[in-house]
């Protein structure tokens, strides 16, 4: 069993425009998307995470709420907290995120007035570039 | 719970509070903002019962404060304490009134704060005596917390220190903090409600997740907001 990396962060690191416990649940589920959270892991107690974060220790207790709801965690009795997911569930949230990431790039596009097909040809070349800066890197 | 009904108070000819209906609920940290001489400190004093208000009521858990046994920690905005005791000699002074003192938790918040208790008030810093304050008030178990003005004058890192003793102690469910402020952006994700005062009457209260949420808008931008409209 091991402790996922650097969880919590700062409370810098929140956008104070949007509800806290929705952005805990959002960084818990890009650590289990990215696989830097397995299952079975433990994961900070609410109170480490209201102390690490400095947030409203009710806030992190909602959010973990949530998380157990989604079937993402599970909280042990006297143990702790654990990832406990579903393949199916962690397919689920990776296209969730997935969705709402590319849905936001295009209508953030749009709004600047470009067509679908300007905006298929600029995402085509910006993956072209983005493979160039790999292979770069490897030379 | 704590409960404002059509509370009005006036200092001489100053209105400091016209006819205000709050309500704080148990278990829950409230931000009390509002700029200077809104009637945040005027407002905790009649939770603790030091003032009496001129018009409406007051209640603590349904009852006057003045006769409420309930434990009450308050932390006020002046420098209350002696400058000739050092700080084990003003935690002894604390501690031999109020019941609730828990002299465990004073020797734990003491190492945490990074306090020294020979150190002599008079002689410590303005951060110092500001944890000093904080270590004072939060060593009891009492179920309401009451703070003035705490973060005002003092350096970042003390603040962090500050907010984060608070999280440390907070016990969910049975404790309730008020905490007022100026100074929002500071302690914006440690609060659960928020209430806006300015010039003596409420501007707008509520959950603060939820006002993210309706609003998209942080706190301090909400209160801005709050405050362009009333005036």
């Amino acid at each position: 069993m091991h402790y996922g990396k650097d969880i919590g962060g700062d409370a810098m690191d929140f956008d104070l425009a949007r509800p806290i416990y929705q952005q805990i649940i959002d960084e818990y589920k890009k650590k289990l998307i990215r696989g830097e959270l397995r299952q079975g892991d433990k994961i900070l107690s609410q109170r480490e995470y209201a102390e690490k974060a400095r947030t409203n220790p009710n806030t992190v207790q909602r959010a973990y709420r949530e998380m157990e709801n989604m079937k993402l965690v599970e909280t042990v009795r006297g143990q702790g907290t654990f990832v406990c997911i579903a393949p199916e569930q962690l397919e689920l949230i990776r296209n969730e995120m997935a969705g709402s990431v590319i849905e936001l790039c295009v209508s953030e596009m749009k709004a600047l007035g470009f067509t679908e097909q300007e905006i298929r040809v600029r995402l085509e070349q910006v993956l072209v570039n983005a493979k160039e800066v790999i292979t770069d890197d490897r030379v | 719970m704590i409960e404002f009904k059509g509370v009005s108070k006036n200092f001489g000819r100053t209105r400091a509070l016209d006819a205000v209906d709050i309500t704080f609920a148990t278990g829950k940290i409230t931000g009390l903002f509002g700029p200077n001489g809104a009637g945040k400190s005027t407002s905790l004093k009649l939770i603790t019962g030091l003032n009496r208000p001129d018009r409406g009521e007051v209640l603590l858990d349904g009852r006057n404060p003045m006769d409420s046994k309930v434990d009450i920690a308050y932390l006020p905005e002046i420098d209350h304490l002696y400058p000739w005791m050092t700080i084990r000699q003003a935690a002894s002074f604390v501690s031999d009134f109020y019941g609730d003192w828990d002299g465990e938790r004073y020797k734990d918040l003491l190492g945490f704060l990074g306090l020294d208790d020979e150190m002599k008030i008079g002689k410590i810093s303005k951060g110092q005596r500001a944890k000093t304050k904080l270590l004072l008030c939060t060593t009891r178990r009492s179920r309401y917390l009451l703070l003035d003005e705490p973060l005002s004058g003092i350096d970042i890192l003390t603040r962090e220190q500050i907010i984060q003793t608070l999280i440390r102690d907070f016990r969910e469910g049975e404790q309730s903090i008020i905490i007022s402020t100026h100074e929002i952006s500071e302690i914006e994700g440690l609060v659960d409600e928020v209430v806006f005062l300015d010039r003596g009457r409420v501007r707008l209260q509520g959950d603060a997740e939820q006002l993210r949420e309706e609003r998209g808008m942080s706190l301090v931008e909400i209160m801005k907001e709050a405050f362009r409209d009333a005036n």
